[in-house]
């Protein structure tokens, strides 16, 4: 019995000035074959200047069921908003 | 008391899918939930790979350059879109092997149209311009579903199935144009699509066992019968542009309804090809597991290359090591 393909994240920038942003994931027997791979899965209309790959099991990903003591401690910072400064209208902008 | 929690998980992940909030892999979900997600989408994903064979039969006999290269970039498509589903049903837990496992033991379907021989280069056309365009139909309402992974890959399909379906009416309006004998061919392959493609939107409502379900999880927002409606109020005028005849003379405007009154689908037909005695059943996924398996040395062969690279690189970095100690 042979050995199964790895499963690879992929994550493109559509042009220079963008970030990469994740698309899809893909099988591959390395990093390298990944990339080529996810060249002709996830570019073939030209959607990408550059390509991440990184193997999945290598992403710690925070857990959806902590999420409320995870994020909620921001929820009631509201001064770190620019909203909950009050200055006079004459204050045009700031 | 485990009970109760469940049944509070439940109401607040209905509500989140009521209020068209999205769910994400690693959110909680029913088992149903995530059960019915990896039938459709392993259902969809075995459909696009199985898909590639009708057409695959013909790139080495388009009528030309033009036509080859569009017919094998809308056959690598459908690579692409089977491999964009099937990453995205493998968040929910189920690994790439047994998705392929289902496929090549027949325990999980594909598209009964693909069932069906494709006899002519008209096929080509027909195929792209009724069954991509079924697919379409199905597929858009499907881009604001209410499972992430999903609704994403389904947005990129979209994106590239119009081309698919203007090149094959593209095809047909060729052939309807030339010769008689290549109308008739253009004519034929309606004939023989029409209804196949009538019936790849799914059992009428009434019969549509997992519609109701599918409706209140946004898996599906429309009915099988709206769908089929949709599709046949769309091609009608199309088919009437390329002078051609669908075959069904209860075919019909209805001022009423504002839509096309049809004559009755053989759902006999329907039946017999899903459960495995269509015409191609055994020669498509004959072709799909011998692929598989004559691949097997190929896939074997990347692994032992990688295995060997990552080797050689890790004794370069051990060299590296001692060298800078010794120096």
């Amino acid at each position: 019995m042979s050995k199964n393909w790895p499963l690879f994240e992929v994550f493109v920038r559509s042009k220079n000035g963008l970030e990469h942003r994740h698309c899809g994931s893909l099988h591959a027997a390395d990093a390298t074959m990944a990339l080529q791979n996810a060249r002709d899965v996830y570019t073939r209309r030209s959607e990408g200047v550059s390509i991440w790959v990184v193997e999945s099991k290598n992403i710690t990903a925070s857990n959806p069921e902590h999420s409320e003591e995870f994020f909620e401690p921001a929820a009631d910072k509201i001064y770190r908003h620019p909203t909950f400064y009050d200055l006079p209208d004459e204050v045009k902008h700031m | 008391m485990q009970d109760d929690k469940i049944k509070k998980l439940e109401e607040r992940f209905e509500a989140r899918i009521a209020a068209d909030e999205k769910i994400e892999p690693r959110d909680w979900m029913p088992e149903k939930y995530r059960k019915t997600h990896i039938r459709q989408m392993s259902q969809h994903a075995h459909s696009e790979i199985v898909g590639m064979l009708p057409e695959g039969n013909w790139i080495s006999r388009a009528p030309s350059l033009r036509r080859k290269v569009a017919l094998l970039a809308k056959v690598q498509d459908e690579a692409g879109h089977g491999l964009y589903l099937y990453s995205a049903c493998e968040t929910l837990g189920i690994s790439r092997e047994e998705l392929f496992e289902q496929l090549h033991t027949g325990k999980a379907k594909y598209s009964s149209i693909f069932n069906y021989p494709t006899l002519t280069w008209a096929d080509m056309g027909a195929i792209g311009w009724l069954v991509d365009g079924a697919a379409i139909i199905n597929q858009v309402p499907l881009c604001s579903t209410s499972y992430g992974p999903y609704a994403r890959a389904m947005v990129r399909v979209c994106k590239e199935e119009s081309f698919h379906q203007r090149q094959g009416f593209e095809i047909m309006m060729t052939l309807a144009n030339g010769s008689p004998e290549q109308k008739e061919m253009a004519q034929d392959a309606l004939n023989r699509w029409w209804w196949p493609s009538l019936m790849m939107l799914g059992p009428t409502d009434a019969e549509s066992v997992h519609t109701a379900q599918s409706m209140k999880w946004k898996l599906k927002r429309k009915t099988n019968d709206e769908l089929r409606q949709q599709f046949i109020d769309q091609t009608v005028p199309q088919a009437d542009l390329l002078g051609l005849t669908i075959p069904d003379p209860e075919l019909k405007w209805n001022e009423e309804r504002g839509h096309y009154d049809f004559g009755p689908i053989d759902w006999d037909e329907f039946w017999q090809v899903v459960k495995g005695h269509g015409p191609c059943n055994k020669e498509r996924l004959g072709a799909r597991v011998k692929a598989w398996e004559e691949g097997q040395w190929v896939r074997d062969a990347a692994v032992a290359y990688a295995e060997k690279q990552s080797n050689e690189r890790s004794l370069k970095r051990e060299e590296t090591v001692i060298q800078s100690k010794a120096s």
